[in-house]
């Protein structure tokens, strides 16, 4: 009991701190910013603003949140006849996965300065976070795009059963796994610079949970452990365990995108797993040429797979 | 694995060829799939392997006798991830343009599994001059199949090695795919087979039980 009270504690300890980091720089007067197609923003007002301040495009600049210094470059700003709603038009195609800034400077509404203002676009939340998921599991696929995992992965696709057994455990290790090293990444090694340490760090906490899911796994559920226990070892030696918490930090998630993120890679390995487990069942009764035998029908095999995968290149679904 | 019985040229020369990482092991394959599009990316993640190789079994084996067996391999760990680190430092600070190519994968050698094979089977048994030599063949061993499976991919592909252009125009583009990779390798492993098959035929005499190279 103790336990679970002490580890719901943590999770509502970090949701606040997520939350509290998300609050939205937004000014009163602005009611809405969404992206528009392709290339267009639009920003409604609460109240109508003057059009000569809205058709000088130097009161505003717009910058992806990642790089300040570099504005993007604004070709039209277009006023809505009832005069609250602004569209901007960009030279270049934006990118929409990546959150913009755009500040109005000194809003004129009413024949007074309403004060200047920065909102923060992004996509919906949820469908982001969906992007994400599915992003990992499909279209940057770890074993067939990103060519990570290949020793397990071509060692224990020999059956379905197993296949399924290892791509559960690897799923529930690599969440646990990647969670606790986001936390440490985000709360310890961040603020105190020692980024450096990522690798070490990362490969520990990987071991202590693998072993710390061993332990309480044995005592818990024995039956289960005894099916899922062999998995656990192989685990370890897998390179998308590391490489995960390694993108997280790298790209700077929040908590929700880590945790799809380490899902999607669990889901995409379990699916990888899967599919070339299936292929190798069959294959037990075709003919191949002997010096192809073992591995490298295997390698060949799952380069077709490969080849079908970057069918999803370019994917996007929001 | 008694080094006493060997001398150093066959521990040099039995990490390049009879228990060649990528060739005849078949462990750590992902860089040589993922980045062994050219054959200077193949080099740089060669050099950089052989540098933790080497690093990593020469400290192993200078504090061997104080390892407690039941902590040895989160020891190996720790070393490994710490060479790893410095090199991974250098590299980006000496060579940013190249440790942009290689991507991850720097960081990715702490799980390569050879060179954890390597500390536990060699270098934590044997003295600090032959685990260096050892892990001086194993490292080139790598290096050696990065090159080859980097030059392949990159003379078919591109038509050139080392970003000279050698035969003027590209053979098959789809080498230079990312995902031809597997291809390459398939079909190499296919090849030595086929070659070892042939060459045992012919010396079936004498020696019986040479290591098959489809096994895991």
């Amino acid at each position: 009991m103790r336990r679970s009270f002490k580890i719901s504690f943590l999770l509502i300890v970090m949701m606040i701190c997520v939350l509290s980091g998300k609050c939205r720089a937004g000014d009163r007067f602005i009611r809405n910013s969404a992206f528009k197609g392709d290339r267009q923003i639009i920003v409604t007002f609460a109240g109508p603003v003057s059009d000569v301040w809205a058709n000088d495009i130097s009161n505003f600049t717009v910058n992806e949140k990642p790089d300040p210094d570099i504005m993007l470059e604004i070709e039209d700003s277009t006023l809505s006849l009832d005069k609250t709603s602004l569209v901007f038009t960009f030279k270049d195609p934006l990118n929409r996965e990546v959150p913009h800034c755009l500040t109005l400077k000194q809003i004129i509404a009413d024949g007074r300065s309403q004060g200047t203002a920065t909102v923060t676009l992004r996509k919906n939340y949820l469908a982001h976070l969906f992007s994400v998921f599915l992003g990992a599991v499909l279209i940057q696929n770890f074993v067939f795009v990103k060519y990570l995992g290949l020793c397990v992965f071509l060692g224990v696709s020999q059956k379905k059963s197993t296949a399924v057994g290892m791509g559960i455990t690897f799923t529930i290790v690599i969440v646990f796994a990647s969670m606790l090293s986001w936390f440490l990444y985000r709360f310890v090694l961040k603020p105190y610079h020692l980024d450096f340490l990522q690798v070490i760090v990362f490969i520990g906490l990987v071991s202590l949970t693998v072993q710390g899911i061993d332990t309480v796994l044995r005592k818990v559920n024995p039956a289960l452990f005894k099916s899922f226990g062999v998995y656990l070892v192989l685990v370890i030696s897998s390179c998308i365990i590391l490489a995960v918490p390694l993108m997280l930090a790298a790209n700077d998630y929040d908590m929700f995108e880590s945790l799809m993120l380490s899902l999607g890679a669990g889901v995409g390995f379990l699916l990888a797993l899967f599919l070339m487990a299936s292929v190798r069942e069959r294959l037990e009764l075709a003919n191949v040429p002997t010096p192809f035998r073992g591995m490298p029908i295997a390698f060949i095999i799952t380069g077709l797979f490969a080849l079908s995968f970057m069918g999803f290149s370019g994917m996007s679904l929001f | 694995m008694s080094s006493s019985s060997r001398t150093n040229r066959e521990l040099f020369i039995n990490g390049i060829l009879n228990e060649n990482p990528i060739f005849r092991l078949a462990l750590s394959m992902c860089p040589a799939v993922g980045i062994s599009t050219t054959v200077m990316n193949g080099i740089l993640l060669g050099i950089a392997v052989l540098f933790v190789q080497v690093f990593s079994s020469c400290t192993i084996s200078l504090i061997r006798n104080h390892i407690h067996p039941r902590i040895r391999i989160p020891t190996y760990t720790l070393t490994i991830a710490t060479w790893v680190t410095v090199i991974d430092l250098v590299l980006a600070a000496f060579f940013p343009t190249a440790y942009k190519s290689l991507g991850i994968f720097v960081r990715l050698i702490v799980v390569f599994c050879f060179i954890t094979c390597r500390l536990d089977v060699f270098a934590a048994r044997n003295r600090l001059f032959p685990s260096c030599i050892d892990a001086l063949g194993m490292g080139c061993g790598f290096l050696l199949g990065m090159v080859v499976v980097g030059g392949v991919r990159e003379l078919l592909g591109m038509g050139t090695l080392l970003g000279y252009n050698i035969l003027g125009f590209r053979p098959m583009f789809f080498f230079a795919l990312p995902a031809a990779g597997f291809f390459t390798i398939g079909f190499m492993t296919a090849a030595f087979n086929h070659m070892e098959t042939v060459y045992n035929r012919k010396k079936s005499t004498s020696r019986g039980s040479a290591a098959s190279g489809a096994g895991l």
